[in-house]
């Protein structure tokens, strides 16, 4: 045997020990899966925001049709004109959203750990209010907070009104066209949207870190401080996120039960875009509106630690 | 002995304690005493009671009647926060949203001890996690998870520790491994344990003292060899360990005690009976399976004297290494256990043959035969 013979080649490796790549077809099941989201977004999402930033900037009017002209000062204008109502936005939509958390945080506890076999009843009841029209539920607490009815004559009988006269939050023993009627407005209508998020997160406590907080020591107090509270972070942040933001945004409320004095910056861009008919303008008080709100949702995710959430 | 006699002021005493649920009862009245610095197991099968009676010790369960005590001071009425004792929980319960320091440190903090950093080294240096401190419990594996539990509990430094099937959820290796472990810190910090399982071999490896208990009532209360060389109900007899149980009928009663059964007499010492006898009263004999030597029936002359012998066939034999496990169908009382250590094994010992048991009748003990002769079998198979 010669010593020049070369080495025989290595055997053929078998069929099953290739490692295989998956198809192509099945790496591109997931973008299927996603088309028609995105579709969704992209046709009543993404092309409506462009078309109305580009109706930001344009001028004109409604005789002679409008023009892109990069006229940035009608945010300038917008802003300076209308900062009341940005600031009453905020405020108004702050306020409900407390409110809505005090309110909502103790029926979201008492229905996941207390309820018992009334849970899925309680929680119907919660969501009860969405069989009736939201404009009619609305137009229902004007009946409610009617000058002379009984929740205002109570309210007079204890002197309340005199305190939140003084505060500035009703004028003169009435409720109904002030700034209460509309934080009461807003709260009422949002506080399912706080009360489901608060709802699912503690439901998903495990009862027995109860439990052992009490074993360490922990009295009830401490163990809600410590355990559920911080256990329950996610459902309060997205419970106050779900509230206000559209609360920010709502002008029915305003609308319904307040006055010219307390115009939110929502029923600003409905008038500019339906009756003043002042597109840009309207455009513009948007896009100022989307600005805060996504940097006082940022901050605020930033501060409770949640990032995760996003 | 002496010295749990001399510190006796941490003893836990529960005395007449029961719980029921509307109409069901989880634990019968009972008494039980457990010494300070002992490791007692309560063992049973499911539902058999034995968690509510820790739960009631932790103060977690409302006792219905009855009082709990520790040493002088009677606890009954203590919310949890403010007992001396800490609880392991089955499912280990850890705080999901702190790092494994911070669930060390809770119960410290409570307390309001402010530095806490050198006793959460030094515990967790204990359990053998000083490396993870900053992990979050859903980082660890099981067993890891399992020793955060016991340094979160032992760090508070408790009267008593409770462990509610604390190695339930782990796997047979690392089971084993962590009973020699929480035994080794049982002797180290000197506490007293309360151990809840439904393991008997668990129990009999870590406790001092056993109380098997059985739909809610202590069947029996001892050392873990006295409750398995000396069971006094066929609960007991079954559920520790493997027992033979022929029923017989008593025909003397004059020094040890005669039994007829299956055409022939087996005796026992007397004080190995725990049930009364009388001359022709039925008394049930119980045998333990690794007590009884195994002859084929050529050979049952060579068989000495004195001993007590039990004719029957082998209907099935398993070689399992150490010992090989033979079923022996007997006149004298059904099917029979026989465990024979594999030394000289002698090959006409396969299932057909006809073959001759027989034990030192020391090793006989009597119960009651009023009893189900059933009892506590099956649980056993349930749990393994």
């Amino acid at each position: 045997m010669s010593l020049t013979e070369a080495p025989p080649a290595p055997p053929s490796q078998p069929e099953e020990l290739r490692l295989r790549k998956p198809s192509t077809r099945k790496r591109l099941v997931p973008y299927w899966l996603l088309l028609p989201g995105i579709l969704w977004l992209l046709v009543f999402f993404a092309l409506p925001l462009v078309y109305q930033a580009s109706t930001s900037v344009q001028t004109g009017s409604l005789e002679q049709g409008f023009e892109v002209t990069w006229h940035f000062q009608t945010y300038v204008d917008a802003l300076r004109e209308y900062y009341p109502q940005f600031i009453r936005s905020l405020l108004y939509a702050g306020t409900a959203t407390v409110l809505c958390l005090v309110l909502g945080y103790p029926l979201a506890y008492l229905i996941a750990f207390k309820a018992g076999r009334w849970r899925n009843l309680v929680l119907v009841l919660v969501i009860a209010p969405f069989f009736t029209s939201f404009l009619i539920r609305t137009l229902a607490w004007k009946t409610i907070l009617a000058d002379g009815g009984a929740v205002v004559d109570v309210l007079n009988t204890l002197h309340v009104l005199d305190v939140t006269s003084w505060l500035g939050w009703t004028e003169s023993n009435r409720v109904l066209a002030t700034p209460m009627a509309v934080v009461c407005g807003l709260t009422y209508n949002f506080l399912p949207f706080m009360i489901l998020p608060l709802y699912t997160s503690l439901e998903r406590i495990d009862g027995r870190l109860h439990e052992a907080a009490g074993d360490l020591y922990a009295t009830p107090a401490t163990t809600f401080r410590k355990v559920t509270f911080p256990l329950s972070m996610p459902g309060v942040v997205s419970g106050t996120l779900l509230t206000f933001i559209p609360a920010s945004g709502d002008y029915v409320n305003a609308e319904l039960l307040g006055s010219t004095d307390t115009k939110m910056v929502g029923s600003v861009i409905q008038s500019q875009f339906l009756r003043v008919l002042d597109y840009p303008t309207a455009a513009a008080l948007s896009f100022i509106l989307m600005a805060i709100v996504l940097l006082a949702v940022t901050f605020y995710i930033r501060r409770s630690g949640t990032e995760d959430l996003v | 002995m002496t010295q749990q006699q001399q510190t006796a002021g941490g003893d836990v005493r529960l005395a007449g304690i029961s719980k029921t649920y509307g109409s069901f009862t989880a634990v019968q009245p009972l008494d039980l005493t457990v010494p300070q610095g002992s490791f007692f197991a309560l063992l049973g099968a499911s539902g058999c009671g034995k968690t509510t009676t820790l739960r009631m010790i932790a103060g977690l369960e409302e006792a219905t009647t009855g009082t709990v005590s520790l040493g002088d001071e009677d606890i009954t009425d203590l919310p949890p926060y403010k007992r001396p004792v800490n609880t392991v929980f089955q499912s280990y319960a850890l705080f999901p949203h702190l790092d494994v320091a911070e669930n060390v440190a809770f119960g410290l903090r409570r307390r309001g001890i402010k530095s806490v950093k050198k006793q959460v080294a030094d515990m967790l240096e204990l359990v053998q996690l000083g490396d993870f401190a900053r992990r979050k419990p859903h980082q660890l594996s099981g067993g890891q998870q399992q020793r955060v539990a016991v340094a979160r509990a032992l760090i508070n430094h408790p009267q008593v520790l409770l462990l509610d099937e604390p190695l339930g959820a782990l796997d047979l290796k690392l089971r084993r491994q962590m009973q020699l472990e929480l035994k080794r810190i049982q002797t180290e910090v000197g506490i007293t344990f309360v151990h809840v399982t439904h393991d008997q071999e668990e129990a009999m490896t870590m406790a001092d003292t056993v109380a098997v208990m059985n739909g809610g009532r202590v069947e029996q209360l001892g050392a873990p060899a006295d409750l398995y060389e000396n069971p006094r109900t066929t609960f007991v007899a079954n559920f520790l360990g493997t027992s033979n149980l022929i029923e017989g009928e008593v025909v003397s009663t004059g020094g040890d005690l005669v039994v007829a059964a299956g055409g022939g007499k087996l005796t026992l010492p007397r004080e190995r009976c725990s049930a009364p006898t009388t001359s022709g009263g039925r008394l049930l004999l119980g045998i333990r399976p690794e007590k009884i030597s195994l002859a084929h029936v050529d050979d049952a002359d060579c068989i000495a004297a004195g001993r007590n012998r039990v004719t029957g066939r082998i209907t099935d034999s398993s070689f399992i290494g150490v010992s090989t496990q033979y079923v022996v169908e007997s006149p004298a009382g059904g099917a029979l256990q026989v465990y024979e250590q594999n030394i000289e094994r002698d090959t006409r010992l396969v299932p057909g043959a006809e073959v001759v048991l027989h034990w030192n009748a020391a090793h006989t003990f009597g119960l009651d035969a009023a009893q189900d002769i059933d009892a506590g079998a099956s649980s056993v198979e349930d749990a393994e």
